[in-house]
């Protein structure tokens, strides 16, 4: 089979690059004559670097990111696009031991409950500010990441003012267990397997997962630069139906096992692949001896899982406004529109018959608060935000 | 001209590399250099030194760190953005390439801080270099012991002297098209196997 378009992918050592990885190594990038070759990387920086010079045509990405430099938000920023989604869910919010029988103490249900998690949160913080010790700190890998914005929706639903009442610090993921074992830090907000690390290793315990926080919510993309996208079109559709394929054998559960074993290969995550498995599996060992079983934790298929709504880049775009990364503009919200393709992905996809959402957006539900998120008026979507936690925190 | 009065940061784990820098830095006329191994407690030494442009590698997984520090700005004088501007990919990827990349302080000009990354870019690349020869060296010097090793299986074996088993070395790896350090190899592998009855 030959392979006339070539591919160079970067990617991070995260349970999502799972799509990436599959693509190349069970053939269906080959079969879609696409040679794909991926290139690890070790921060998010880099990628974007490497993606602004051209050494990358694509690259995984956190999905807020292609929208912040469109945006004009970061350094080196290039036109980017994300023309297909690389999963949903798949992080969790781990704690402390320490800071877990402080919750557990307040109420925390010890289901992964957003809700009751979140008041003993508010409660162990007020508790704090009385004794005059230090503010929580927690740790995201990036601001403009799926981590952040679902943590500090978390704290603000509760209660919590997430720029007043605790740090918010950034660190990379490898380092996070560490941080929270020397008591750097008290909890953090994180992809897979960073969250099973700190459980198995003992000293961290599973408080709540993006899952319940938002049920099917969005977390990397397959971002390629636009100017490439716009002169290799027949490349890009290829390789959106290889990832799309890829995605499809991932997200079988029968396929699993097979998975972990790749992925866990030393150019891939490295590490055990019964560090991966609860993530694939949705079986979470949670610490303190709790086990969940929690359906959907990590999508790569189901759900429209790769489908790059729009409404998902307008919710991030709210919530950078919401916490300051970005000023809300009206006439950037075509910016933030364009930064999905998902005309893109139809084109790519709708010849091989493949079941497609009748629209690009739609109003987002599943958030732990039961507030809904209409893309069509963020302006009020911020100001009931802002109400809520100004009458609460 | 060289400008003495800029403050440069390197940032670098590798500390030979970032002394091989900072030197290069200093011999350029730079009083002001300052070098972090870790980013542990970065935040306040930064606000501490305080510097015009910190020069860090590619390699270090804490930039996402370090560029989260710059957009809080908190701790830090003035917001500070990536030194190479978007027009100028050539040096872009010079940096990248090397594994290096700089930021500077906003609004400081392009012309003095550029003599700066070149020389980073030249001593990241010429430490590569350092590192390449050196790991051929190595690997050099580890061939000469598979040979030797080889070579003395061959003599207790076949009873021949040492340039005799030298010459069938080389003569089977000629005729395999292989290296000879892989056909020593297979030979100690062999004779581990075979309980040195070859």
């Amino acid at each position: 089979m030959t392979a006339p378009f070539q591919v160079i992918a970067g990617f991070l050592p995260l349970l999502d690059s799972a799509v990436l990885v599959a693509a190349r190594e069970k053939g269906f990038a080959g079969r879609e004559g696409v040679d794909l070759s991926l290139t690890r990387e070790i921060s998010w920086a880099n990628i974007r670097d490497r993606m602004a010079v051209g050494h990358f045509h694509a690259a995984q990405m956190l999905a807020p990111m292609p929208i912040a430099a469109n945006l004009g938000l970061t350094a080196l920023a290039v036109p980017l696009i994300a023309p297909m989604a690389l999963g949903l869910g798949g992080n969790a919010i781990t704690v402390s031991a320490a800071l877990w029988r402080a919750l557990a103490d307040r109420g925390a249900a010890g289901n992964l409950d957003p809700a009751s998690t979140g008041a003993a949160m508010k409660a162990v913080i007020a508790e704090r500010r009385l004794e005059g010790a230090s503010a929580l700190r927690l740790a995201v890998v990036h601001p403009h990441s799926g981590h952040n914005y679902e943590l500090r929706y978390w704290l603000a639903a509760s209660g919590i003012d997430p720029d007043r009442d605790v740090e918010i610090v950034i660190a990379p993921p490898p380092l996070l267990p560490d941080a929270l074992a020397t008591g750097a830090i008290d909890g953090y907000c994180v992809g897979e397997p960073w969250n099973t690390v700190a459980v198995r290793a003992g000293f961290g315990r599973i408080a709540t997962v993006k899952q319940a926080i938002w049920r099917a919510s969005p977390e990397k993309v397959l971002a390629v630069h636009a100017g490439w996208a716009a002169e290799n079109g027949e490349a890009l559709a290829a390789l959106i139906r290889a990832l799309y394929r890829a995605a499809q054998w991932a997200g079988d559960p029968a396929n699993h096992e097979e998975l972990a074993e790749i992925l866990s290969l030393s150019i891939y995550l490295g590490g055990s692949p019964a560090a991966l498995l609860p993530a694939l599996s949705g079986r979470l060992d949670l610490g303190t001896g709790s086990q969940a079983e929690v359906g959907g934790f990590f999508s790569p298929f189901a759900d429209f899982a790769t489908f790059p709504w729009q409404s998902h880049a307008l919710w991030f775009y709210s919530q950078m406004a919401r916490w300051k990364d970005a000023d809300f503009r009206r006439h950037d919200l075509e910016k933030v529109i364009a930064s999905y393709r998902p005309d893109l992905y139809r084109a790519a996809l709708s010849p091989i018959g493949v079941a497609l959402p009748d629209r690009d957006w739609k109003i987002e539900h599943g958030f732990f608060d039961k507030k809904a998120f209409d893309p069509a008026d963020i302006e009020a979507y911020l100001a009931a935000q802002k109400a809520s936690l100004e009458a609460t925190a | 001209m060289p400008d003495a009065a800029l403050k440069i940061l390197v940032i670098d784990e590798n500390r030979i590399r970032a002394s091989i820098i900072e030197t290069g830095l200093r011999e350029a006329g730079h009083d002001a250099v300052f070098v972090l191994h870790a980013l542990q407690g970065a935040a306040r030494k930064i606000a501490d030194i305080d510097p015009d442009v910190i020069v860090i590698d590619l390699e270090n997984p804490n930039r996402d760190m370090l560029e989260a520090m710059f957009q809080l700005s908190r701790s830090i004088r003035r917001p500070i953005a990536m030194f190479v501007d978007q027009s100028d990919t050539s040096s872009i990827e010079a940096a990248i390439e090397a594994g290096v990349s700089a930021y500077v302080i906003d609004g400081l000009k392009r012309e003095r801080v550029k003599p700066i990354l070149d020389m980073a870019i030249m001593r990241f690349n010429a430490f590569s270099r350092l590192e390449r020869d050196l790991e051929a060296a190595r690997s050099e010097l580890q061939e000469r012991k598979l040979v030797d090793r080889a070579k003395g299986i061959l003599m207790a074996s076949r009873g021949l002297s040492e340039s005799e088993a030298y010459t069938l070395i080389r003569k089977t790896a000629m005729n395999q098209n292989r290296k000879i350090g892989e056909i020593a190899q297979s030979l100690i592998t062999a004779a581990d196997l075979l309980g040195g009855s070859l």
